[in-house]
C-alpha cells in the first residue's frame, strides 16, 4: 500500500498549489522508495526515463515559425479574416475547428492541430475576434480567458474522440497487442467501428455546448 | 539512419539557442538561472543518450530546483500591436502559409515514407517517421517565415525564446510525468489499485462489470496522466476475464470503449499535461485547471455514454 504514498503526494500537491515539477518529483522519490529503491537509484532512474521520453520535445521546435509569424501579425490576420465572416460567431467558429480536427484526425491525420501551431497563434485570435465583432466592443479578460479555454478544449476532445476511428492509430494498435497476449483476437477495423458511436457522441455534446456558448456572450 | 538519438539532437537546438539567447542577455539579473534551465534541458535531449543515467538525473533535479526558485525571465522586445496590425495588412493571408506548411510537410513526410525509405535506401527508423516529419515539417515552416517576412538577423531566436519563456516549465511536465509513469509501473502501483477496485464490488453482471471497468479505465487515466498506461492494467485485470470470458462481452467493443472511457480520464487531469497543462501556458491563462474544467461536462456525459453503450449493446442475449 505504501507504493500508493505518490498518488497521495500528486492529489495534495496540485490541491495546495505547490510547483508542478517538485510535486512530480516528491511522488517519484516517495513511490519508489516504498518499492525498495534509494535515493541515488531513483536519481537515475528519473533521469532514463526523463531522456526515454525526450520524443515529447520534439513538438517545440514549431515555436521559432510561430514567433516569427506573430512577430508579423499572424494573429491579428486571424482575427481580421474571422471579422470579415458575419455569420461566423465565436461559437460557430470553435465548431467548424471541432469538424476539421476531429474528421481530420479520424482520417489518422492528427499532425493537422495542436495548441502552440494551431490554437495560440490562429484559433484562439479567430474565436476572440468574432466574439469581439459581435460584442461591438473590447472583450472583458474574463471572457477572453474563457474562450481561449474553449479553444484549448475543443483541440483535445476533437483528438481524442476522432483518432480511435483511424486504425492503424496508436491506441488501436495496442488494443490489439494487450488482447492478443490474452490469446483474444480483434480485428481493428471493428474496435475503429466501436469508437464511431462515442465520437458522434463527442460532437453532439460539445457542439451543442459550443452552440450555448454563443448565448452567454456580449452583444 | 535518422533514429530518436538524431531526432533528441534537434529537439535540443531550441532550448540551446534559448539558452544562449539568456545568456548574452547582460542586462537580466536573473539570466544565469534562466540560461541554467534551458542548457540543462537542452543537454538531456541532445547529449542524454551518451551520458551516465545519474548525470542525467542531476540534471533534470537542477531543471526542478530552478524552476521551484521561479524563472521570471526578463521580456524580450517585440513588434507592438499597432505595427502588427501594419504588417499583417501588409502580407495579408500568406502569414497562414508558414503555420500550414508545419502540419503539412509533417503528413507528406509520413506518408511518403512509411517504411523510413527513400528510393530503396533506410533514411529514417521507420518507428520514428513522424517525428522526423514533425522536425522537417517545423525546419520548412521556419524557412518559409523567414523567406517571406524577412525580420532582421537575431529576430529569431529572440521570437522563440518570447515563446518559449511564455510557457516556460510546462514544457518539460509532460517528460516529468512520463518519467513518474514509469517509476509508478516500477512499484506496481497498478497492480495495488486494480486489486483494490476488484476486492470490493462483486462484479458478475454486463452492468455492473462495465461499470467497474469504464470508471477504473477513467480514474487509472486520472491518476498516471494517460490512457494507455490504465488500459493494460484495467484490460487484463477485469476486461479480459469478467466482461470478455465469463460475461461473453464483444471484445472488439469492450477494448473500443474501455479506452475512450480512459480518454474521458485524460480530459478530467492535470497529469496529463501537454494536453490541459501546456496550453494553459500558452494561451496565458490564469487559472491553472481553465481547460480541465471546460472539458469536464463534455467528459462526464461522455463517460456515461460509454458505459451505457457498451452495457446495452455489447452483450448479446444475456440479462441487464
Amino acid at each position: 500500500m505504501l507504493v500508493l504514498s505518490g498518488i497521495v503526494i500528486i492529489v495534495l500537491g496540485f490541491a495546495l498549489r505547490i510547483h508542478p515539477l517538485l510535486v512530480v518529483t516528491a511522488a517519484a522519490f516517495a513511490s519508489a522508495a516504498a518499492a525498495g529503491h534509494g535515493p541515488i537509484a531513483v536519481i537515475a532512474l528519473i533521469g532514463k526515463a526523463f531522456v526515454d521520453a525526450r520524443f515529447l520535445a520534439v513538438a517545440w521546435l514549431a515555436l521559432p515559425a510561430i514567433g516569427l509569424l506573430e512577430r508579423a501579425g499572424l494573429r491579428e490576420q486571424a482575427r481580421a479574416v474571422v471579422q470579415r465572416l458575419r455569420r461566423a460567431t465565436a461559437g460557430r467558429v470553435l465548431l467548424g475547428y471541432f469538424l476539421l480536427r476531429q474528421a481530420a484526425a479520424a482520417l489518422g491525420l492528427t499532425a493537422l492541430g495542436g495548441h502552440v501551431p494551431m490554437v495560440r497563434p490562429i484559433v484562439a485570435p479567430m474565436v476572440e475576434g468574432a466574439a469581439e465583432r459581435d460584442a461591438g466592443a473590447p472583450l472583458d479578460d474574463e471572457t477572453r480567458q474563457r474562450l481561449r479555454a474553449h479553444a484549448a478544449a475543443v483541440d483535445n476532445i476533437a483528438l481524442f474522440f476522432g483518432e480511435d476511428v483511424f486504425i492503424a492509430i496508436g491506441s488501436i494498435l495496442l488494443i490489439r497487442a494487450i488482447l492478443q497476449q490474452e490469446g483474444v483476437t480483434v480485428v481493428p477495423l471493428e474496435v475503429a467501428m466501436w469508437a464511431i458511436p462515442s465520437a458522434l457522441a463527442a460532437l453532439l455534446i460539445h457542439g451543442a455546448r459550443l452552440l450555448r456558448l454563443d448565448r452567454t456572450l456580449p452583444r | 539512419m535518422i533514429g530518436l538519438d538524431a531526432i533528441g539532437i534537434a529537439a535540443a537546438t531550441l532550448p540551446a539557442a534559448v539558452a544562449l539567447h539568456h545568456a548574452c542577455d547582460i542586462r537580466s539579473p536573473r539570466r544565469l538561472r534562466n540560461a541554467g534551465f534551458w542548457g540543462a534541458f537542452a543537454t538531456t535531449l541532445g547529449a542524454g543518450p551518451w551520458l551516465p543515467d545519474l548525470v542525467n538525473g542531476c540534471l533534470v533535479l537542477a531543471m526542478v530546483a530552478l524552476a521551484t526558485l521561479g524563472l521570471k525571465p526578463a521580456p524580450v522586445t517585440t513588434t507592438d500591436d499597432a505595427t502588427r496590425a501594419t504588417l499583417a495588412r501588409r502580407w495579408g493571408a500568406r502569414l497562414f502559409l508558414p503555420a500550414l506548411a508545419l502540419p503539412l510537410v509533417t503528413l507528406g513526410g509520413t506518408l511518403a515514407l512509411p517504411q523510413g525509405r527513400l528510393a530503396g535506401i533506410a533514411l529514417v527508423d521507420p518507428r520514428q517517421v513522424t517525428l522526423a516529419a514533425l522536425a522537417a515539417g517545423a525546419a520548412v515552416a521556419l524557412v518559409l517565415a523567414l523567406l517571406l517576412t524577412r525580420p532582421p538577423r537575431g529576430t529569431t531566436v529572440g521570437e522563440a525564446r518570447r515563446l518559449v519563456d511564455g510557457i516556460g516549465w510546462p514544457m518539460v511536465l509532460p517528460q516529468m510525468l512520463a518519467a513518474l509513469g514509469g517509476i509508478f509501473a516500477l512499484a506496481g502501483v497498478g497492480k495495488v489499485v486494480a486489486g483494490g477496485v476488484l476486492g470490493l464490488v462483486a462484479v458478475d453482471t454486463p452492468f455492473v462489470a462495465t461499470l467497474v471497468y469504464c470508471l477504473g479505465m477513467a480514474l487509472f487515466t486520472i491518476v498516471m496522466g494517460n490512457a494507455f498506461a490504465a488500459f493494460p492494467i484495467m484490460t487484463l485485470g477485469i476486461g479480459v476475464p469478467i466482461l470478455i470470458h465469463q460475461l461473453h462481452g464483444d471484445p472488439a467493443a469492450v477494448a473500443a470503449l474501455g479506452m475512450l472511457s480512459g480518454f474521458c480520464g485524460t480530459l478530467l487531469t492535470p497529469m496529463a499535461a501537454n494536453f490541459n497543462i501546456v496550453p494553459v501556458a500558452a494561451l496565458e491563462l490564469r487559472d491553472r485547471f481553465a481547460v480541465i474544467r471546460v472539458q469536464a461536462p463534455t467528459a462526464l456525459l461522455l463517460l456515461v455514454f460509454n458505459i451505457a453503450a457498451l452495457t446495452l449493446l455489447a452483450f448479446p442475449g444475456s440479462p441487464k
